[in-house]
């Protein structure tokens, strides 16, 4: 009961969080210069006033900023995204279209950032000062400090232009007419480069944040105890260091999990995957509001979203936490 | 005795030659991957003209003409026309057999419609040459008249697909153009028509068998792939997954690695209709830029070879003055502005612009032209290069969106620009010099040039008739341009195009990669 009476409460902050970051983001928007009547205007090598007049009615651009809000937020409680006149459809299609890729490749890049930087991060703490612990750490610096897009570009000149092995870009390989297995085996092949590229560096923020936290949790009196206690070391690792040692770790990964619907603009980019992170990027240089507006929307959603799936997991893992506190 | 060896010899090369004869002529089929960057917004020519919708629309839509390199019209849904004496009727003869993607005959009534209604409404490029016509009429299914207000020789250049597709009159006519739903599933005439756009992948591309020129197009399908990396679209030429780049999608100082590569053929025609000029643009209402010895000082300060060479790669050629060398009436009997850092001193000593204690004599703004890496470096060169002879120049940087906000409110001081000069200087020259067009819009007389002479000029030449009397007046203007240097014309670009050699006839006119592409054929691999 007092669980329920937490979420309810979480959720309704939530709502006005959102609210609040609707009408935030839209201003935020309109204060960048230019608008995407100009960016079209520019783009047809020609334009007169008739043609920007004609442009900004369609946009409603001519209608004051205050009545263009209303507008907008009325949609939006509405689930109305509104339409994107330059790419001549509803931004909820262009969302949903994208949504599948970026989900395929942030969720992948998670799951195996997740597993393996805490599996490396339990390693190192546990064979501290010595040569694999080193070696964690080196791999954990590298990735942290290097560019993404970097790691990328060495990816595909190694395993693509070199080596043959992989495919450089694409979701899939277009015009194969691929089906069921195969096409689930192609995908794999084109997801390997992007999804480790992005895996990597965070990868390497929880090998760090780990290691770092079971250090810490290692001398406290608890595990102390539990030695004493005579508990079979691995049993000591799992149930009371690594339960507490994770805490921050889930922190972090649920904050990161809100983002995944947002993509990475570098990795999409890079590597031509048809998400989410290159429609916002695109958006942005060519002013196209409702777009950026909803994949503005999406994420802040999500970001809500995973916030308070974070606070419940965060009070099942850790008894010590109090709802409603 | 040598009887048989001559006769095994003469078979053995007249088989040779068959099998040339036939590797070399067109085949059916064969699939192409082309890079295309950034993605077009929409494939409907009529509504966008960016060069990445040209570039596939052009395979959908067509127009009456095409242009060959030299500018010359050639057929296109017009298989003939006819120029009256006093140059204002335009008489075209339309090909028949000619279908829409759905099946609807093509006739002289989608012509009339798309010149008088649909155009005029929505393509702020073509509109202020539709609107030249007084009226327009489709004496049968197959002639299509224009009658002109008053003679404009440029008309004839206006046809090709960017600058006036053909649309369908029975999808548009009475609609809201800009908002139909076609405008996602485009019907054209061209040779290959639209199979499927996943978006931010790919825009898929297949033949359209009932296309008016029989046999053609030879290719079955064309797969334009989205690239947005330009590493990745150097990868991707370099591996064979792509075929055919175009325009900037491979950065100049990539260009010497991919000439090498055994698989691919470099070729920089196909841009000769659209002939891009980048020039140093100065806002003529600032001081020192309102000094024509300032603007001239600073021409005189770039070494534009060096530009060419090392920034560029060779890919290009010094302009001299206004008009692009591939288009109508261009003159290169104009003074030159030789690379000379002393006579740019004399000159703004002169002005009186003394070099202070910390050897600067101006400070300059300069908005650094956000189209990529090759402006990048071309701003940093225009920094040192005025650098040396006194001007301090600070680069202001920007996305397209803000740099075009401030050039269309003349809130500059100096920027580079690029632009087509459009087959003709009345298309696309006049429109940067004259003052009747000194606006807040882009790619108009931003930086407010105004010089009544050079306005009457481009008045008269537009509707001269004589060829002579034009090319005189065209040669007016470029004299006093360059005189007055409203801006600083730097260079003549060339493209590289890339193509794999698996392909043939890809560039065939100066439309280049944005003709039909119903040429094309692939030849086997060895």
């Amino acid at each position: 009961m007092q669980r329920l009476q937490f979420i309810a409460q979480r959720v309704l902050k939530g709502v006005v969080v959102l609210l609040g970051i609707i009408v935030l983001n839209f201003v935020l928007v309109r204060l960048a210069p230019g608008d995407p009547a100009t960016v079209m205007a520019g783009e047809a090598g020609a334009a007169d006033e008739l043609f920007l007049q004609q442009l900004r009615k369609e946009f409603g651009l001519d209608k004051p900023l205050h009545e263009q809000l209303v507008v907008y937020v009325k949609n939006v409680v509405t689930l109305d995204l509104g339409f994107s006149y330059r790419q001549q459809r509803p931004v909820s299609d262009l969302l949903m279209e994208r949504a599948p890729a970026t989900l395929l490749l942030t969720g992948a890049a998670f799951v195996l950032s997740l597993v393996v930087g805490v599996a490396l991060g339990v390693f190192a703490s546990m064979l501290v000062g010595r040569w694999s612990d080193s070696l964690i750490t080196v791999f954990a610096l590298f990735f942290y400090a290097t560019p993404i897009f970097w790691v990328g570009l060495m990816g595909v000149l190694l395993f693509s232009v070199t080596l043959g092995w992989l495919p450089s870009f694409g979701m899939y390989t277009v015009g194969a007419n691929l089906k069921g297995a195969a096409l689930a085996f192609d995908v794999s092949r084109h997801l390997v480069l992007p999804a480790l590229t992005l895996a990597l560096f965070h990868m390497a923020v929880y090998a760090r944040m780990t290691r770092a936290s079971m250090l810490e949790m290692k001398d406290q009196d608890f595990v102390r105890t539990a030695r004493a206690k005579g508990l079979p070391e691995s049993r000591i690792v799992r149930v009371h260091i690594l339960r507490n040692a994770v805490l921050p770790v889930i922190t972090i990964a649920g904050v990161k999990a809100g983002y995944l619907i947002g993509g990475s603009i570098v990795v999409e980019t890079v590597f031509a995957w048809p998400g989410i992170g290159r429609l916002a990027f695109e958006a942005v240089l060519q002013r196209d509001y409702n777009v950026l507006l909803g994949v503005f929307f999406l994420t802040s959603f999500m970001v809500i979203a995973f916030n308070l799936i974070t606070d419940v997991v965060y009070s099942l893992i850790d008894p010590r936490i109090e709802l409603g506190a | 005795m040598l009887r048989p060896i001559v006769r095994a010899a003469l078979v053995a090369f007249v088989v040779l030659l068959a099998s040339g004869a036939s590797a070399q002529a067109p085949q059916r089929g064969g699939t192409m991957n082309i890079i295309i960057s950034p993605e077009p917004p929409t494939l409907m020519l009529g509504i966008n003209q960016t060069t990445p919708a040209a570039i596939v629309g052009g395979k959908i839509y067509e127009s009456l003409l095409r242009y060959d390199f030299d500018l010359k019209p050639m057929p296109g849904l017009a298989k003939s026309w006819e120029i009256s004496p006093d140059g204002k009727t335009y008489t075209f003869k339309l090909q028949e057999n000619v279908k829409w993607h759905d099946g609807v005959p093509f006739t002289a009534d989608d012509v009339v419609f798309t010149a008088k209604k649909y155009l005029v409404e929505t393509h702020p490029r073509s509109r202020p040459i539709m609107q030249r016509a007084e009226d327009v009429i489709a004496a049968d299914p197959h002639t299509v008249v224009f009658k002109l207000k008053e003679p404009f020789a440029p008309f004839i250049m206006a046809w090709e697909p960017s600058t006036a597709p053909i649309v369908p009159k029975h999808i548009y006519d009475g609609t809201d153009y800009r908002a139909h739903p076609a405008n996602q599933k485009p019907i054209g005439t061209g040779p290959f028509k639209l199979a499927e756009w996943v978006r931010g992948s790919h825009i898929h591309l297949v033949r359209f068998d009932d296309y008016w020129q029989k046999g053609k197009p030879y290719l079955d399908a064309i797969y334009y792939r989205v690239l947005p990396d330009a590493s990745a679209r150097v990868v991707a030429m370099e591996t064979g997954q792509a075929h055919l780049s175009a325009f900037a999608d491979i950065e100049t100082f990539e260009v010497p690695r991919l000439k090498a590569l055994p698989h691919l053929d470099l070729t920089t025609k196909g841009y000769e209709y659209l002939a891009q000029m980048v020039w140093l643009d100065f806002n003529l209402r600032t001081p020192p830029m309102n000094d024509r010895r300032f603007r001239q000082a600073v021409y005189h300060a770039m070494d534009r070879n060096f530009i060419k060479d090392r920034i560029w790669f060779g890919l290009g050629k010094l302009a001299t003055g206004p008009i692009h060398s591939s288009i109508p009436h261009y003159d290169q009997n104009v003074p030159k502005y030789s690379y000379d850092p002393k006579k740019a001193e004399a000159l703004l000593d002169e002005m009186g612009l003394k070099r202070g204690p910390d050897g600067v004599r101006a400070k300059v703004t300069l908005d650094a032209l956000p189209y990529g890496d090759v402006y990048k470096r071309l701003a940093e060169y225009t920094k040192q290069a005025l650098g040396r002879v006194g001007v301090d120049v600070t680069i202001r940087t920007a996305d397209v969106a803000t740099w075009g906000d401030r050039v269309k409110n003349w809130d500059y001081e100096m920027t580079h620009q690029v632009l087509s000069q459009l087959g003709h200087p009345a298309l696309g020259v006049s429109r940067l010099y004259v003052s009747s067009n000194i606006r807040k819009v882009l790619f108009s007389n931003v930086n407010g040039y105004s010089n009544p002479r050079v306005d009457e000029l481009f008045d008269q030449a537009a509707v001269e008739v004589d060829d002579a009397k034009r090319q005189a007046m065209y040669s007016e203007i470029q004299k006093i341009l360059v005189e007055d240097v409203p801006v600083a014309w730097i260079l003549e670009l060339d493209f590289p195009t890339f193509i794999n050699k698996q392909f043939r006839n890809v560039v065939t006119s100066s439309i280049g990669v944005r003709d039909t592409f119903a040429d094309v054929y692939m030849v086997p691999q060895k």
